[in-house]
């Protein structure tokens, strides 16, 4: 394949791995944004997305489509519960204090980790797409007779890949109208703004707590909805979206949801496309002393503003 | 007693104690006691930062891991016997720990935890990367005739009793010397009220880069000595895993107390091996621990042992 | 060449965003004088002494202290040169013992051995009259008396320059006069900047008086002087 076409092929891989991770990371910072707690679980409950995910398609025969469905609507619903008895029984009970709620979720990751291997265990298992057509790309070429529409072998990809895409813009548009219009997404924003005086104006700090890490949560479970009938369901596979949902949240400024999905299309993008010309590896080095060097020196994201 | 002689009495029977146990112990807990001593050093490091001067650090496996592999590649690659590879591989751990300390302490809470979880990441993904030098997840083992220290054969588990036990004394020493220093007193006001201790003229930047930088070096020493002693270099040992467990092991056992480190990594090493012997998810007991530790004893097994029983304890 | 003034100010701003908190102020302390600063709430006091200590930086202006521009030198630099700060809300550690909270101050001070340490701590505490057991927690003190802790951990570093910022707010009134006594038995020795709600305080320990109104300079003068301008007590004595 010339160069154009394999380029051309990296932006499509990119684009899928940056609708997921859009959702993960915005889970993330929600969360972060109005709890002011960094979830080192979130991964987790993005594993335990498509671990569950995994077990509702089993038990539903016939048709794939039927069984993915209902783990797109079950799956999510079920770790938000779970990541909202979490909030209540744990964090709430550590007063929200920073050091001591990523000492816990730490916790937390590895008791669901651990409790996966255990019921779960080993072993990497798929989950079979509703439906999934082979959708070749053509590419131009200069040839004998000028410019000619040719189809480059292997340059080709699948009409789920593309659902992924459009399903993630839908969920972040429908979630952005819901916080921007209304009633619980003003009542989220008033305590992301001021905790106290939202406390003060009798709203109910204690739910919102608990249902916007339900959220959070949530969201991460139906990113990984998403994107198992590609990858497989595997109790370690929480790793990496953490990895990566953190440098977007962070590259994004801490909070800022227009930022977080800008920086996860950066990031998507970028590491899929490392990724197919360099190596993977070096791709997240490079990402993780992003990360780094972004907190040191430019704390409030490369898309936020400076605190005044 | 004068308040120095009897820190010094209890530490000085502590190490005797381990010493006579070397006599007496079965060979299964002799070596888990060996292991202990060692990993035991790498969370009193820990401590000098977690503990001590109140920075909480994510990604203490870099440290470890400089030490470890600065050995561990000098001594494979270079040739260079015991002694000059542990130096090697505590310079490593030095220089990473002053540039990420340079670097890290420009932030503070959550931002200093998530850069240094970023600085350990890097670290193990270009162990990963190197993996033509480094091996890799597989790692490289050090030959029995690379482990050759002044006449002693460390892999001998007698030997290696005692070598660990050098190092957990000199690792006591050091942490009871730094604590009780100005330097130390220093950090605690750090710890206590950063403002107050700037305001007393105190240049808070270069007491905590001090910290970072001899808990870093000494986080080095351990991970050379681990990997001398037990003869395997390895990525694991980079890994995020073990930047939590440090921080796990020192919860546990109790931060800001000089010996709290030891008992929380002798316990939990017990806990670990024995529910392993029962199934594979054996870390399942440290997220327990952890969450148990956050919601009910915010101040491990020697703290509470300060609080209720001896007061002056270090 | 000694200079008569201890610490000069020339021009001095500062402003957050729009808001100017401190206007170009001249301000100027000569060796050995205990002068007070007045005003009434957000007059700029707490900003001023902030920028002469380091805590906040100045915007525009220049800052000399003991003969060396300190405009750009970072708090500890200066306190290290001989200036001790004591906060407006009380800042002691409060997880520490009160001899550990004032040997932190006198530490810092020079390479002296633990006995001496003690025997400054011990100083430093009888003379702001704390009576409590040293070795009890700071935090277990009645705010009163942590006020007075902070004070002797000011006192303790023997400095040039001592900034006390609100110093008697919560001290009983047998508290303040040992407190003015206090003050009386360094004045000469020691050059103390001091801000201060209570006009009694202010006019039995100032030797001079500035009265700082919108971050500007309203007046300055001797205690009597500021009692009878018309300006000031329309700023400031008229409405106490």
């Amino acid at each position: 394949m010339d160069f154009g076409p394999y380029l051309v092929l990296a932006v499509l891989e990119g684009s899928v791995q940056a609708a997921v991770l859009a959702l993960t990371a915005v889970g993330l910072s929600l969360v972060f944004g109005v709890m002011r707690v960094v979830n080192v679980a979130h991964g987790e409950f993005f594993m335990l997305g498509a671990v569950a995910a995994w077990a509702i398609a089993q038990s539903f025969a016939g048709h794939p489509a039927v069984g993915f469905i209902a783990a797109l609507v079950f799956a999510p619903l079920l770790v938000g519960l779970i990541a909202t008895g979490a909030d209540m029984v744990i964090l709430k009970r550590l007063g929200y204090d920073p050091e001591n709620t990523i000492v816990a979720t730490i916790g937390m990751l590895y008791i669901i980790q651990q409790l996966t291997l255990m019921t779960y265990g080993p072993d990497a298992r798929p989950v079979p797409p509703p439906f999934n057509t082979r959708l070749s790309i053509p590419w131009f070429e200069w040839g004998d007779g000028g410019l000619a529409l040719v189809w480059p072998w292997g340059l080709s990809t699948t009409s789920y890949k593309l659902a992924v895409i459009a399903a993630a813009a839908v969920i972040l548009v429908a979630l952005w109208l819901a916080i921007s219009r209304t009633r619980a997404g003003l009542i989220m924003r008033a305590t992301q703004q001021d905790r106290e005086m939202a406390q003060a104006f009798g709203m109910p700090v204690a739910w919102v707590n608990a249902l916007v890490f339900g959220l959070g949560a949530g969201l991460a479970a139906l990113a990984a909805v998403l994107i198992v009938p590609i990858q497989q369901a595997h109790y370690l596979m929480g790793e990496e979206p953490l990895l990566l949902s953190f440098i977007v949240v962070i590259i994004g400024g801490l909070g800022s949801l227009a930022g977080t999905v800008a920086a996860a299309i950066l990031i998507g993008m970028s590491d899929g496309i490392i990724s197919v010309f360099f190596s993977p590896t070096l791709a997240k080095i490079l990402s993780t002393l992003l990360v780094a060097m972004v907190l040191v020196f430019r704390p409030q994201g490369l898309f936020g503003h400076p605190p005044r | 007693m004068s308040a120095r002689s009897r820190t010094l009495a209890l530490h000085g029977a502590v190490v005797a104690a381990i010493l006579a146990l070397h006599f007496i112990l079965p060979d299964y807990h002799h070596g888990i006691l060996a292991r202990t001593m060692v990993l035991a050093v790498y969370a009193m490091a820990y401590n000098v930062m977690f503990g001590y001067t109140g920075l909480l650090s994510l990604g203490h496996a870099l440290f470890f891991a400089a030490g470890m592999y600065g050995m561990g590649l000098s001594s494979i690659h270079l040739g260079f016997s015991p002694g000059p590879a542990i130096v090697c591989g505590v310079a490593a751990a030095f220089a990473v720990s002053l540039i990420v300390g340079i670097l890290a302490l420009r932030t503070s809470g959550v931002a200093l935890m998530i850069v240094t979880l970023m600085f350990a990441q890097a670290g193990w993904y270009l162990v990963l990367y190197f993996g033509e030098y480094t091996r890799g997840d597989e790692g490289f083992v050090i030959p029995r005739a690379a482990r050759m220290l002044a006449g002693f054969d460390l892999a001998d588990a007698s030997n290696r009793y005692i070598a660990a036990l050098v190092l957990f004394a000199f690792g006591l020493v050091v942490t009871l010397k730094a604590v009780e220093s100005r330097f130390g007193r220093v950090l605690v006001a750090i710890r206590e009220n950063e403002e107050r201790a700037r305001m007393l003229g105190y240049d808070v930047f270069r007491y905590k880069l001090g910290a970072v930088v001899l808990s870093g070096t000494l986080s080095g020493l351990a991970g050379a000595c681990y990997g001398i002693l037990f003869g395997y270099v390895g990525a694991t040992f980079a890994s995020v895993q073990y930047s939590i467990l440090p921080l796990l092991w020192v919860l546990l056992g109790g931060a800001s107390t000089v010996l709290g480190p030891f008992v929380g990594t002798y316990f939990m090493t017990y806990l670990i091996d024995i529910s392993s012997a029962y199934t594979t998810a054996y870390m399942l007991v440290a997220g327990v621990v952890l969450v148990v530790l956050t919601l009910f004893a915010r101040q491990g097994i020697m703290g509470e042992v300060r609080r209720r029983l001896i007061p002056w304890l270090p | 060449m000694a200079a008569v003034n201890l610490l000069a100010t020339k021009g001095l701003t500062r402003t957050f965003g729009g808001l100017v908190a401190v206007d170009r102020v001249d301000f100027a302390v000569p060796r050995g004088q205990v002068r007070a600063l007045i005003g009434p709430n957000g007059a700029g006091k707490t900003t001023l002494v902030g920028m002469l200590c380091g805590r906040i930086a100045a915007t525009s202006g220049a800052i000399t202290f003991d003969g060396r521009d300190i405009t750009e030198l970072p708090a500890h630099r200066r306190i290290a040169m001989g200036m001790a700060y004591t906060f407006q809300v009380t800042s002691i550690f409060a997880r520490l013992s009160l001899r550990e909270n004032v040997a932190l101050a006198v530490r810092r001070c020079g390479r002296l051995d633990e006995r001496q340490v003690e025997r400054k701590v011990a100083e430093a505490l009888s003379r702001v009259r704390l009576t409590e057991p040293a070795d009890q927690m700071a935090g277990d003190l009645s705010y009163g008396h942590q006020r007075l802790l902070e004070i002797a951990m000011g006192i303790a570093q023997e400095p040039q320059l001592l900034i006390l910022d609100e110093p008697t707010q919560g001290l009983a009134d047998s508290e303040i006069e040992g407190f003015n006594a206090l003050i009386r038995s360094m004045a000469g020795a020691t050059t103390i900047v001091l801000i201060e709600h209570n006009m009694d305080v202010v006019m039995e320990t100032a030797d001079y008086i500035t009265v700082l109104n919108f971050g500007e300079i309203l007046a300055e003068g001797k205690p009597q002087a500021i009692r009878a301008d018309a300006a000031v007590q329309a700023a400031y004595l008229g409405s106490a």
